[in-house]
């Protein structure tokens, strides 16, 4: 059976990373579940691309970082913060689709 | 700069606040004054809040906050001798923000009668030499921003750089017991008075990092609090100020994953914090040890760019629904709205942008939504409208509004008015909308190279 992320990660966030990058960061409860991820190459661009609905183009980066058991994914943000008809210009809510990861 | 080797053996550092007018304790800020710090400063801003504060050169913290933080600052390190250094004035560091903050320091100076130096940064940079880089091809995009025109360079309006540690340490050198710099490198703050006394760079600069948040990187996290940092030869040290706090292992390395593309390398002024070979130990005490963050320099130095462009104004109406029928039609809705008043606006020759933001629909994330079905029972609706000037601004709005109050759509059978308006006037004019234009690299010959004007207060009043 599939577990949600929920059982593996004690933090899911979303931040910009300047105007034009959205950050979004996975903290695992420990050491297990980071490695576990990190293993089993969970989260993938395409991944995130299809959970977003953008082009896989569209994710920069995945990056674990060692030394808080973390996960970081950069995407690049549909609209730049602040454009008119933006909707988060911090970026600080745009983590909900990574509450639906399974693994 | 030529190494030097480090003739104090610690350097202490108080952080009061994550941005300059958050606030601190009284009791965490005299906490960590009781620890002697060589240094207080504080992260005056930020490009987070958006491009609005940069282009209409005002601050997103209020003034009587940021006095009340100043106040104890100054008082307390004029009094004792420790020097302070506050970065990125005014939020976005342009010449309004730091003349803003200026006045405010120059009232405080006044009330308390103190007497002290200032060195006073700018960090603006003059068109013509964006330009001249510009055409030598030297200005270079960040990720996802399109390359510089100059176009947009003509529109664009207070266009800064972040400073690194050079002029700050120009001002140090020249006796300057208060700093008030522009946009700044948040870590320059910080690290520039350790480097310039021969501490390394990257302990320095990566202590900075963490330091600019203040107790945010601490746990419980706070934006609001102080924090403090020791450093020596070879690592630094982190502590929280109030018993409530405390730094793990794992609070400081989940801050360095902050706001940052890759946490592993995170590009400055001049260069780049390298943290692949860094540890975090965690010691009793609330305390956490930090070693291996090394600082590479670039071969050329290159600085970031940060630059907005007005274009237009803005006027919102927020009003909701509460109508099963219209929710259920809220797209086709929308849509026949705008169309409407598109052909309204072009019989009168005005222009404007319209944006729906609907909340309880896709408001929050707009298109990254993949939730496609409304399972609210009611809607929030705010229309934006952006226009040339505020007039036009103003008229889209109201038409807007009007239109989809009175809109008959399919099955309808509310038909006394689609909206309720909480407010009245319903219409609010939110003023000048900026965007940001540069966002991009630019090469400097002398990264100590910034205007400067030294300002000496007795007793609060200037003397030559």
């Amino acid at each position: 059976m599939k577990r949600n992320i929920l059982t593996a990660a004690r933090v899911i966030r979303s931040k910009n990373s300047g105007p034009y990058e959205l950050t979004l960061d996975i903290l695992f409860k420990d050491r297990e579940h980071f490695e576990l991820f990190r293993r089993r190459n969970v989260v993938t661009k395409r991944r995130i691309a299809g959970l977003y609905g953008r082009p896989v183009a569209d994710i920069l980066k995945i990056v674990y970082f060692e030394p808080s058991n973390a996960l970081k994914i950069t995407m690049r943000r549909p609209i730049p913060s602040g454009d008119a008809g933006e909707t988060d210009i911090y970026g600080a809510q745009q983590h909900a689709p990574l509450l639906s990861l399974t693994y | 700069m030529a190494k030097k080797t480090a003739k104090k053996k610690e350097f202490r550092v108080l952080s009061t606040t994550a941005i300059l007018g958050y606030g601190f304790p009284e009791s965490s800020f005299r906490a960590g004054l009781a620890k002697k710090p060589d240094l207080i400063g504080a992260d005056a801003g930020s490009t987070d809040p958006g491009p609005y504060y940069l282009g209409a050169g005002k601050s997103f913290t209020d003034r009587s906050a940021v006095k009340r933080d100043l106040r104890f600052m100054l008082t307390a390190g004029v009094r004792r001798g420790i020097p302070v250094v506050i970065g990125t004035a005014g939020g976005s560091g342009a010449r309004p923000h730091v003349d803003w903050c200026e006045a405010i320091i120059r009232e405080i100076a006044a009330e308390e009668k103190l007497s002290f130096k200032m060195g006073v940064i700018y960090a603006d940079v003059p068109k013509a030499r964006v330009r001249r880089h510009l055409k030598k091809g030297e200005i270079t995009p960040l990720t996802y921003v399109p390359p510089l025109t100059e176009a947009v360079l003509d529109e664009s309006v207070n266009i800064v750089c972040q400073m690194g540690v050079e002029p700050i340490q120009k001002a140090l050198a020249a006796g300057c017991q208060v700093v008030l710099a522009g946009r700044s490198y948040d870590p320059a703050v910080f690290a520039s008075l350790p480097i310039m006394l021969g501490f390394d760079p990257g302990l320095a600069i990566h202590m900075g990092k963490i330091l600019e948040c203040a107790a945010i990187a601490a746990t419980p996290g706070s934006g609001a609090d102080c924090a403090f940092g020791t450093l020596t030869g070879d690592s630094f040290v982190l502590e929280a100020l109030n018993p409530a706090r405390r730094f793990t292992k794992l609070s400081t390395a989940a801050h360095t994953l902050y706001e940052k593309t890759d946490p592993y390398h995170l590009p400055g002024p001049g260069g780049e914090l390298d943290l692949t070979g860094c540890s975090f130990t965690e010691l009793p005490g609330g305390r956490v040890e930090v070693r291996g963050s090394r600082h590479v320099e670039t071969e050329r130095y290159w600085v970031k760019l940060e630059g907005v462009r007005r274009v237009g104004f803005r006027t919102i109406a927020v009003a909701g629904t509460r109508d099963p029928i219209m929710i259920r039609e809220i797209d086709g809705i929308l849509a026949g709205v705008e169309a409407q008043v598109r052909d309204l606006l072009k019989a009168e020759s005005v222009e404007g942008r319209i944006f729906f933001h609907v909340y309880g629909k896709d408001g929050v994330m707009g298109g990254l939504e993949p939730e496609k079905r409304i399972r609210s029972h009611e809607l929030g609706i705010v229309i934006e409208a952006v226009g040339p000037t505020q007039a036009a601004a103003d008229s889209v709005c109201s038409l807007t509004r009007s239109t989809l109050l009175h809109y008959g759509y399919p099955g309808r059978i509310s038909t006394a008015g689609n909206l309720a308006l909480p407010f009245s006037p319903s219409d609010a004019r939110m003023g000048e909308v900026f965007e940001f234009s540069v966002y991009h690299l630019m090469p400097l010959a002398r990264p100590d190279d910034f205007p400067m004007r030294v300002v000496t207060l007795r007793g609060g009043k200037e003397t030559k």
